[in-house]
């Protein structure tokens, strides 16, 4: 038992209700925002440093022993998730308070924030299969409301595609819930894991595990993603950069939970499947990527290909794949909220999204080209920066586990994701310089990333931040190796956190 | 009495999906509706139907019915009631602001 695993939904959940109350005050908005996640970064570094030494750390609610009750559970996955994803609120709610107008600001844009951190927290922690559904809508919610505030026509169309096709694999989820139900008799995970091994894992419960791998495929963006590059381009860059760097990530995380722990019976079956969305998902994002002229597509398809590559990582699942993928996770989220925030302003700079019509920014904004050429690099993979050791992992370990192809595809398409973004690079930055086009967000036709209101030299900070962060992870990786090898170990041993959690 | 539940389940689900299928935003809403609807039934029946006893379990219980469903599914009636009011007021702005509620109408304005 221990409190602190609270915390992290706690501190966003009161920082959001205070929030809530004071609409009009924008500077109070923005100092309590600030405040706040500060605070939930400093309890994450806690709960870290707790779970480096003390080993999986566990919380009962309500003193409910398991398996009745919620237990939420923080094994090193978790934990580093939660830092991660306590780090890049952070710079989110830096980078919101200079770019994100006033307008939106004093529309409860910074409570919506918070509760979508409480969601995303929630269901990296929670330990019960019926308790992440509703982490899950926490977070869906409140993401529905951020990708429509402004109200511009392309933000309501998009909104309308994006919250249909959440409530439909939400319905799947209950449904998914409820035939596991009927054949365990049970909600708490660890409990399920003992369960469907002494069940032995076939026939019915392979299609649960079907259903369950189609419900988080539609929210990670993983095969089914069709909804997200249009859904991802409506909103303004800070949101985009919140929901590119958190949302699909939290599905990934559900696919790897459950997939490593509930139904690691058969993978000759699911994680077969779970192989081939992959592949297709990596050459599909790369079409993407390459197909497309304007720079929210672009980056909405490099989104993509991550998740494919991540879950090559899981369908291998062996030792190195899984602490790999645990390290890529943590370096995604980072460099694609830095991508995100990048790519905004590069748009706010041009004026324009259309790689066709921007060029020459170099002469007038050095800093923002050389930070987007360095994480271009990164999110290519390249030595020393974040992307290189999770790559070489998820790559090592599926040379061992026999997955030639995949790793080969996923070879093919690091370059893809390179030559995508230094294209970026090079019409946005290099050539002649051309007029500032007038940004115009309301036409529902140029899919500009509105809602930004000035030009302020601060707003590099956030990025520069990141960016610091992202070179640190992969300078300092033999660092971060022994916690990302704890999280993987436990991830490949699912024993363990059965053992942490029905210890009696 | 499982099998007319799984009966209705099913008309829901496909009156659901029909639903869903349609061009108006209404009537896609609608569907969301009865989905969330068939899918509390789901929950209901999957959790096998227990009658004739208290949902209470003392030290010496004879008998009990598991009271796990009911609280899962007023969990996700609550959630479904919000997002619904959540997608009414959602096609009702867009209504407004895009003139129309007919989805390859608001498809085709986005190209």
């Amino acid at each position: 038992m221990n409190n602190l695993l609270i915390w992290p939904l706690l501190v966003p959940l009161l920082t959001a209700a205070v929030l809530v109350l004071f609409r009009k005050k924008i500077a109070f908005q923005r100092w309590v925002s600030a405040i706040g996640s500060i605070a939930g970064l400093a309890v994450a570094l806690v709960l870290v440093a707790q779970v480096k030494q003390n080993g999986i750390q566990t919380l009962f609610m309500s003193g409910w022993a398991p398996p009745y009750g919620i237990v939420f559970v923080a094994d090193m996955t978790s934990a580093l998730l939660i830092l991660a994803t306590a780090l890049i609120g952070m710079f989110i709610v830096f980078f919101s308070i200079g770019s994100i107008d006033n307008e939106r600001q004093s529309h409860f844009y910074f409570p919506l924030l918070h509760f979508l951190l409480v969601g995303v927290s929630g269901s990296f922690l929670t330990g019960d299969i019926f308790n992440l559904f509703v982490c899950f809508e926490v977070m869906l919610i409140s993401s529905y409301a951020l990708i429509v505030l402004g109200g511009t026509k392309l933000q309501l169309k998009e909104t309308i595609k994006y919250v249909l096709i959440n409530v439909v694999s939400s319905t799947l989820f209950v449904a998914a819930v409820a035939y596991l139900y009927g054949v365990t008799g049970a909600l708490n995970m660890a409990d399920l894991s003992v369960k469907v091994a002494e069940a032995g894992q076939d026939g019915i419960l392979n299609v649960i595990a079907i259903l369950f791998l189609i419900v988080f495929s539609l929210k990670a963006g993983l095969l089914l993603f069709f909804w997200l590059p249009g859904s991802y381009s409506a909103p303004p860059a800070a949101v985009i950069a919140l929901f590119g760097a958190l949302l699909t990530k939290v599905g990934v995380y559900t696919l790897v939970r459950v997939f490593t722990l509930i139904f690691n019976g058969d993978p000759a079956v699911t994680h077969t499947w779970i192989a081939w969305m992959a592949g297709v998902t990596m050459i599909m994002g790369a079409l993407g990527a390459l197909a497309y002229r304007d720079i929210p597509r672009i980056l909405n398809y490099n989104v993509i290909i991550s998740i494919g590559f991540i879950a090559f990582g899981l369908a291998t699942a062996n030792a190195d794949a899984l602490s790999g993928v645990v390290f890529y996770l943590l370096h995604d989220m980072a460099a694609k909220a830095l991508l995100f925030i990048l790519g905004g302003l590069i748009i706010q700079a041009a004026g324009t999204g259309n790689l066709d019509e921007m060029g020459g920014l170099l002469k007038r904004h050095p800093a923002l080209g050389w930070m987007f050429f360095v994480t271009a690099l990164a999110l290519a993979g390249i030595p020393p920066l974040s992307g290189f050791p999770g790559k070489l992992q998820i790559i090592t370990g599926g040379f061992a586990g026999g997955h030639y192809w995949l790793a080969a595809i996923s070879l093919l398409t690091s370059f893809i994701v390179l030559y995508s973004l230094v294209r970026v690079f090079m019409a946005a930055f290099w050539g002649e310089e051309r007029k500032k086009l007038p940004l115009d967000s309301d036409d529902g036709k140029k899919r500009s990333l509105s809602g930004f209101q000035m030009n302020r030299p601060g707003l590099l900070l956030p990025a520069a931040g990141l960016l610091i962060i992202i070179i640190a992870m992969g300078v300092g990786a033999e660092w971060i190796y022994p916690f990302v090898e704890q999280a993987g170990h436990t991830l490949l041993n699912p024993a363990e956190y059965v053992q942490a959690i029905l210890k009696e | 009495m499982e099998l007319y539940m799984s009966i209705t389940i099913g008309v829901l689900f496909t009156i659901g999906v029909y639903l869903l299928l349609s061009k108006s935003l209404l009537r896609i809403i609608l569907g969301t509706s009865f989905l969330t609807h068939g899918v509390h039934l789901l929950l209901l029946t999957m959790s096998k139907l227990k009658t004739g006893a208290p949902p209470l379990l003392g030290e010496e219980a004879q008998s009990y019915t598991d009271p796990l469903p009911q609280a899962l599914i007023l969990t996700s009636i609550v959630i479904s009631f919000g997002v619904t009011s959540f997608l009414l007021v959602l096609a009702y702005k867009s209504y407004q602001k895009l003139g129309t509620d007919d989805m390859e109408k608001l498809r085709e304005d986005t190209e």
